[in-house]
């Protein structure tokens, strides 16, 4: 009984973000609710000696100062914490803003103005910066070799030894996180702003050594992650704790400096790339080598080099992966990690491989493509990424790129393109769907609303299953409350949940079948007498979590091309995007119009990525040098052109899920920054291998060309 | 010159005169917020460098946090709870951001709708680069702006017609 609809094409909650009815965390404000503020350590490195909390507590409308001693000791924290080593838990200073004091006020302004009053003493020490780390084996990760790559590049017609550098960035979601608090005696409810709600559950009820049953989350809509919302972070720990000691609720809307330090950021990330080659481009080896800022007491690894393991067929492959540990929080993954910077660095390489051959970066890369996954052999579970570059380039007009006019009054046009490609992220998950007497049906899944769409391609889904009219559904997501799905990070929401939700909705099929098929649903409901149709269903993966189809036969990936033309002012240093297609191979697209806006937003941020974003560490201090939003760059609308053409191979990935779909939110954000390199090198000869690609690097580079460059 | 603790202002909101009496130094973005419970109004950085408290005071789109509650008195301010009609339909720019799918996560989508109704206001809607250049003031982190840029173009169109 599948009938087809239309695909949706407005968001089914549009009318809620439309109008300001859509809450978000800080917008709810229990009776009697306190607003709290954090103090940061002032200093990046050394020991705190004390905080003077009189003035602060002086100050009109501060009802408290909380330090260390007022705070219990909590739990031991496990992953899915982010930070293991809580704020507060010793007088050691291991970055500048670590929470030192928490103010409660009656109002926001009064929390802001005791905020300003706290003195922290401290012995300030000297701070790690990055580059002067200590470095180590990334903890937790092993070398991965397959073949011999010495040999290889022994013995190959080409070698390339290139160092690709990008910088520590922010997710800068324009929602702060944030967490609002309240108990009820042992019970604690939370509006919080995150990824990943069913996994706040556990941490928060070891921190405080309550059952997890009495705690609830909530979060209804979050206000976009990127990754920053996706592991459980000491502010919401700290929202509970200072709740519970005040006897009244506490909203914690991180301030936008704060959120520079209690939460995560992408970090410093150097990969050094070694290709061997046969004169025509063949590869012979890779050994892609990658070291990352961590904390000085907490570790996060970016695996980029996983990206090489699985992209070309190649017969030798080495990665090696390190951290170094510098006196800056913990950094944590962002929009795309992984591929997305193992991507920038092996695209990259392979650019240049084509301009050290002499043929064209496509031909290149259809000479080394991967038919089977290169790490194992396994067959793909999908892939149609051959088709890709070819659409990618018929849309670009990629083959005939040096026909057109080369200049375009002061700009330098370049044209330049990258494979993208990100693995697959499966979690479990439970959804529920009720068909009801009415005929309308309701989805429960407790899946987050971060923009992706997820509510309109699960009614999608529910509508396809059961053959009713999209408008007749209803999504419940956003609360603990509701059965546990995976979470929305990973791009693993749409075939995790997805799946899960099409399971339930076969399952109410199934007891309609029973009930009689040739009628209309309403109606055997009302034959049969009863109030609703009650379908469970599961998605799952063998140990609970599954990266890249481990668990299966299966090898299991997405992919793309994506191709830009961008200009560049040769005088001023100047970069524009003037144009990206990008086609992609991500088995079935739910709903087209969401999927489309995830691209389009994906390549935004690879733009962002690749020319304008970077959060410094000042040298000296060892503090962020800025934050805010004023002095650090994001794209905004007069960056970005109208004309990004965004594509989908037609698939079906039968292997990943139960819907034909794979993740899509993380895959547009890769290979931009690569492709944008390209173009830059394309149009004035100048090639940047840290990021971003700054006026002045690309200034510096046109002037101390000897001649001048054509870039052909 | 005389520091008062306290100021006692008129402003209108949404249409309805609201007296009220607050530190000279509070916001209208935290007053909006907290003391009228309007909270599609948003914080997102508090220092004019978002959009994402862009409200309209007497038809010009301000930044609600870089407003004092004492200058808007006798001044009218839009939210986006009085953006659309009392009849519960949708304003055209409402409509056009639907159609063109111009919002994700939404955070910023009731600054980007105030903004742009000033930007059509304004002269501003008339291409896709001057659409672009006036509405930089909104930042879109989900990158909704190709979207955001048709929206207004659309609903600008419609104004004209």
């Amino acid at each position: 009984m599948t009938t087809t609809h239309r695909p949706i094409d407005q968001r089914v909650e549009a009318p809620l973000k439309l109008t300001g009815a859509a809450r978000y965390a800080a917008d709810h404000a229990p009776e009697g609710v306190l607003h709290a503020v954090l103090v940061g350590a002032p200093v990046a490195a050394g020991r705190l000696t004390g905080v003077d909390t009189a003035d602060g507590r002086a100050t009109p409308g501060v009802t408290a100062v909380l330090t260390a001693a007022d705070l219990p000791s909590f739990g031991t924290l496990t992953a899915p914490a982010a930070v293991l080593t809580m704020p507060f838990s010793d007088d050691v200073i291991r970055y500048e803003g670590q929470p030192v004091a928490i103010v409660l006020a009656e109002s926001v302004a009064a929390a802001e103005a005791g905020r300003a009053a706290v003195v922290v003493h401290c012995d300030a020490a000297e701070p790690a910066v990055l580059g002067a780390g200590a470095r180590e084996p990334a903890p937790g990760v092993e070398e991965f070799v397959l073949g011999d790559v010495d040999r290889a590049l022994a013995e190959a017609d080409l070698r390339l030894d290139l160092t690709y550098v990008q910088p520590p960035r922010h997710h800068h979601a324009m929602e702060t996180s944030g967490t609002v608090a309240r108990w009820d005696g042992d019970r604690l409810t939370v509006w919080d702003s995150v990824q990943a709600g069913g996994t706040v559950v556990g941490v928060l009820a070891g921190a405080f050594g309550i059952d997890e049953q009495d705690v609830r989350v909530i979060c209804p809509h979050t206000g976009g992650g990127f990754g920053s919302k996706g592991f459980i972070w000491p502010h919401e720990i700290l929202a509970a704790a200072a709740a519970r000691i005040a006897g009244r609720p506490v909203s914690l809307h991180l301030r936008r400096s704060d959120q520079f330090t209690a939460v995560g950021y992408q970090p410093w990330i150097s990969q050094t790339i070694r290709l061997a080659a046969s004169a025509d481009g063949t590869l012979q080896g890779i050994e892609h080598t990658v070291v990352n800022n961590t904390a000085l007491a907490d570790d996060f690894v970016e695996p980029a080099a996983i990206a090489s393991t699985a992209m070309y067929a190649v017969p030798a492959i080495r990665t090696r992966q390190f951290v170094e540990r510098v006196s800056l929080n913990l950094p944590t993954p962002m929009r795309a990690p992984v591929e997305g910077p193992g991507m920038w660095a092996l695209e990259s390489a392979m650019n240049e491989l084509a301009d050290a051959v002499g043929v064209d970066p496509l031909d290149l890369r259809l000479a080394n493509h991967a038919d089977v996954c290169p790490s194992d052999g396994r067959p793909w579970s999908g892939k149609g990424l051959r088709e890709a570059y070819e659409e990618g380039a018929r849309r670009y007009g990629w083959r005939d790129r040096h026909s057109r006019p080369g200049t375009d009054g002061p700009w330098r046009i370049g044209h330049g393109m990258a494979t993208c490609s990100m693995g697959s992220f499966r979690f479990p998950g439970h959804a529920r769907v009720r068909l009801r007497a009415d005929g309308s049906v309701a989805v429960e899944a407790g899946v987050h609303d971060i923009g992706s769409g997820v509510q309109t391609a699960l009614t999608q889904i529910v509508a396809d299953e059961l053959g009713v009219d999209p408008a007749v559904v209803d999504v419940y997501w956003g609360d603990t409350d509701l059965p546990r799905t995976g979470p929305t990070y990973g791009s693993s929401t749409t075939v995790g949940t997805g799946s899960a939700v099409a399971a339930a909705a076969r399952d109410v099929g199934k007891q309609l079948a029973a009930l009689g098929v040739d009628v209309d649903p309403a109606e055997a409901l009302a034959r049969a007498g009863v109030d609703a149709l009650v379908g469970e269903g599961d998605f799952t993966v063998r140990n609970g979590f599954d990266m890249d189809g481990a668990s299966t036969p299966w090898a299991m990936r997405t992919w793309g091309a994506i191709f830009v033309e961008v200009g560049v002012d040769p005088d001023f240093g100047l970069l524009r995007l003037r144009r990206a297609v990008g086609v992609y191979s991500a088995g079935r697209i739910v709903n087209p119009t969401t999927a489309r806006a995830q691209m389009t937003g994906g390549i935004i941020f690879g733009w962002g990525k690749a020319t304008m974003e970077e959060s410094d560490q000042e040298p000296v201090h060892g503090r962020w040098l800025a934050k805010n939003l004023s002095n650090v760059a994001v794209p905004v609308n007069a960056d970005i052109p109208a004309d990004l053409d965004v594509s989908f191979v037609d698939e079906y990935d039968e292997h990943a899920g139960l819907i034909g779909a794979k993740g899509i939110g993380e895959l547009g954000a890769t290979g931009v920054d690569a492709a944008v390199a390209a173009a830059v090198h394309d149009a004035v000869g100048v090639r940047v291998r840290d990021l971003p690609i700054l006026p002045w690097k690309v200034f510096e580079g046109v002037s101390s060309c000897d001649t001048a460059p054509d870039g052909r | 010159m005389e520091f008062r603790t306290q100021v006692t202002v008129v402003p209108r909101v949404n249409g309805d005169p609201v007296r009220t009496t607050v530190s000279p130094r509070t916001t209208l973005l935290d007053w909006l917020r907290e003391h009228r419970g309007l909270t599609g109004i948003k914080k997102g950085c508090n220092e004019g460098a978002c959009g994402a408290c862009t409200v309209l005071v007497d038809g010009l789109r301000m930044n609600g946090c870089l407003t004092l509650v004492a200058q808007c008195d006798g001044r009218e301010i839009t939210t986006v709870e009085g953006l659309s009609p009392p009849d519960g339909s949708l304003h055209p720019v409402q409509r056009a951001f639907a159609e063109h799918d111009a919002f994700q996560c939404g955070y910023c989508t009731p600054g980007q709708l105030l903004s742009a109704v000033g930007c059509i206001a304004e002269g501003h809607a008339g291409d896709e680069g001057t659409v672009r250049e006036w509405m930089s003031g909104n930042i879109c982190r989900c990158s909704a702006y190709p979207q955001i840029t048709a929206a207004v173009l659309a609903a600008g169109e419609g104004e004209r017609r």
